[in-house]
């Protein structure tokens, strides 16, 4: 099996503290694949495997079939739960960034024509996830809500192979969380974009998701707690059919075990 | 009853409140000079309003036939030159040792231990080495203020600069920043604001620095006026030389904080009380 993304025997430890044994992991191209597991099961450091924060004690990971860079790269894109955006510059600069990055090493900023042009795909990619209001305005003076769509217009500038969303939709209102269900959704068709999506929120993660994958400890040993990391527990793949029916049966059944996770 | 901490005074009231007990010190000093000077009308420990406004006058207006030029004029001069050089050349050493300490660990374990070595030194104490190295001249006097200010301010802005919160950096790179295009984009920008208010706090040990190495040698200057006439004890000299230098002190406080909050109105959105 071969997919854009491929993960094979990756274990991550800090000294004698196992945090991740033995993942092994494919993800196809154009899949949304929700990760869920309890606090400290190891979700975030798996994301940050993939965007090369860190690299791994053991194993191999590939993109596109080559050896993943262990630093951070314009192939990967990410959202944070909070501090994706960049608070002195405004949105649309916010956004433009990138393609600045790209056309001018020395300044880092286009001019001229050029940067006109950046603007204008810019702004169309802030109208997109519905910023066409507030391109003169910097992040502080946004709502939580308009600052993740800020973050993920700003990832998408750079057309990235792969998605990377840690809790993007964890600290927001319900209300306005369920707006950005539909935007990423509808983002994640339009672009035909790979998302992985850490999240809390288990609904979410069936509801969103492609496929489900839970890290937790197969093993434990109560007097060394360190001794056993996490790994893939379980792995759902989603069809449409059962995609619509378990976050109704998840509303169905108890709402506090649905927490739980 | 609402709690203390949370009444808070209209504008008005607060301008009323603040000039109280400005005022107060004002009433009590003149009352303690009438007192003296109805004792002893040769009294020069505290000299009333009007001699001091004549020797204000004097100092201000009047050309010192020894010298050709008007003192005040040509202390404020000197002083504001020794000032500026030494602070310009401070702000910009901080500027460029606090991005690259800030943002590369390799800087960071190569200059940081360096930096902290100088700044535990009371520059005070190397005065002396600064006149055997530099002379008695103005060199002197700038090193003085630049090696006194600048380790505070490299380590106020490198300490910034590394609490941009690692998010952004790594979204920096994953949108293709380069370390150069990541510090002249994101730490360069994140990091003026918190410059100018480090070169604001560092303005009070600056004038300390320039009056110390003035009053030790010089031949003009704010610093060596006060120390000069203070062989007459003219307090009427200086008293309004010490107003003098405060109210210099709080206009450049004042530009510092206005200018701020023009260039940067980002970094001031956050509510204050
Ligand atoms: N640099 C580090 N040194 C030592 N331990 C670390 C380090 N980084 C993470 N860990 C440990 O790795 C474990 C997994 O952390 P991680 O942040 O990946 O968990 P998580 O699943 O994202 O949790 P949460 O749901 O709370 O965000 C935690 O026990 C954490 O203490
Ligand atoms: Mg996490």
């Amino acid at each position: 099996m071969s997919g854009l993304l491929q993960f094979s025997q990756v274990w991550v430890e800090y000294g004698d503290k196992v945090v991740l044994e033995k993942v092994d992991l494919s993800v196809q191209q154009g899949a949304f694949v929700s990760v869920v597991g309890p606090s400290g099961a190891g979700k975030s450091t798996f994301l940050r495997l993939v965007l090369g924060q860190e690299a791994p004690t053991r194993g191999a990971i590939t993109l596109d079939g080559k050896p993943l860079r262990a630093e951070p790269g314009p192939d990967r894109g990410v959202v944070f739960q909070r501090y994706s955006v960049f608070p002195h510059l405004n949105a649309l600069d916010n956004v433009v960034f990138g393609l600045d990055c790209a056309g001018s090493p020395f300044s880092g900023r286009l001019s001229g024509a050029r940067r006109a042009a950046a603007c204008d795909v810019a702004a169309a990619m802030l109208a997109r996830v519905g910023l066409a209001h507030a391109l003169d305005v910097y992040p502080a003076q946004l709502s939580g809500g308009m600052q993740q769509r800020l973050a993920i217009a700003q990832a998408l500038i750079m057309k990235p192979r792969i998605l990377l969303l840690d809790e993007p939709f964890g600290a927001l209102d319900p209300g306005v969380r369920l707006d950005m269900h539909g935007l990423i959704t509808d983002l994640w068709l339009e672009h035909g974009l790979t998302i992985l999506m850490v999240t809390h929120d288990i609904k979410e993660a069936f509801k969103l998701g492609t496929r489900v994958l839970a890290f937790d400890k197969r093993r434990h040993d109560p007097q060394a707690p360190n001794r056993y990391g996490s790994t893939v527990v379980y792995d759902f793949p989603l069809d449409e059919k059962t995609r619509a029916a378990i976050p109704a049966a998840l509303t169905a059944m108890a709402e506090p075990q649905s927490e739980a996770i | 009853m609402r709690r203390l901490l949370n009444i808070r005074p209209p504008w008005g009231v607060r301008l009323l409140l603040g000039a109280l007990p400005l005022a107060a010190v004002v009433l009590v000093y003149l009352g303690a000079a009438s007192v003296q000077h109805s004792l002893n009308p040769n009294e020069k420990f505290l000299p009333t309003f009007s001699a001091m406004v004549d020797q204000a006058r004097i100092m201000a207006l009047q050309v010192d036939p020894q010298t050709g030029a008007i003192p005040l004029w040509q202390d404020t001069a000197a002083s504001l030159i020794r000032l500026g050089a030494g602070l310009a050349i401070a702000t910009v050493t901080a500027l460029v040792l606090g991005l690259v300490i800030g943002v590369l660990p390799l800087m960071r374990a190569t200059i940081g231990p360096l930096v902290a070595a100088v700044a535990v030194v009371p520059p005070i104490a190397i005065l002396p080495i600064l006149f055997i190295t530099f002379g008695l001249g103005e060199t002197a006097k700038i090193a003085l203020i630049v090696l006194g200010v600048t380790p505070f301010m490299v380590r106020d802005l490198a300490g910034h600069v590394l609490a941009i919160p690692e998010e952004q950096i790594v979204k920096a790179q994953t949108l293709g920043g380069s370390t150069w295009q990541i510090a002249l984009r994101v730490a360069l920008p994140q990091a003026m604001p918190r410059l100018l208010e480090s070169l604001r706090l560092s303005l009070g040990p600056a004038w300390v620095f320039l009056i110390s190495s003035e009053a030790i040698a010089s031949d003009v200057g704010l610093g060596y006026r006060v120390f000069l006439v203070r062989r007459y004890l003219a307090m009427d000299i200086i008293l309004p030389y010490v107003a003098w230098i405060a109210l210099l002190a709080v206009i450049f406080d004042l530009v510092l904080i206005s200018l701020n909050r023009r260039l940067y109105p980002w970094a001031h959105t956050a509510r204050t009380r």
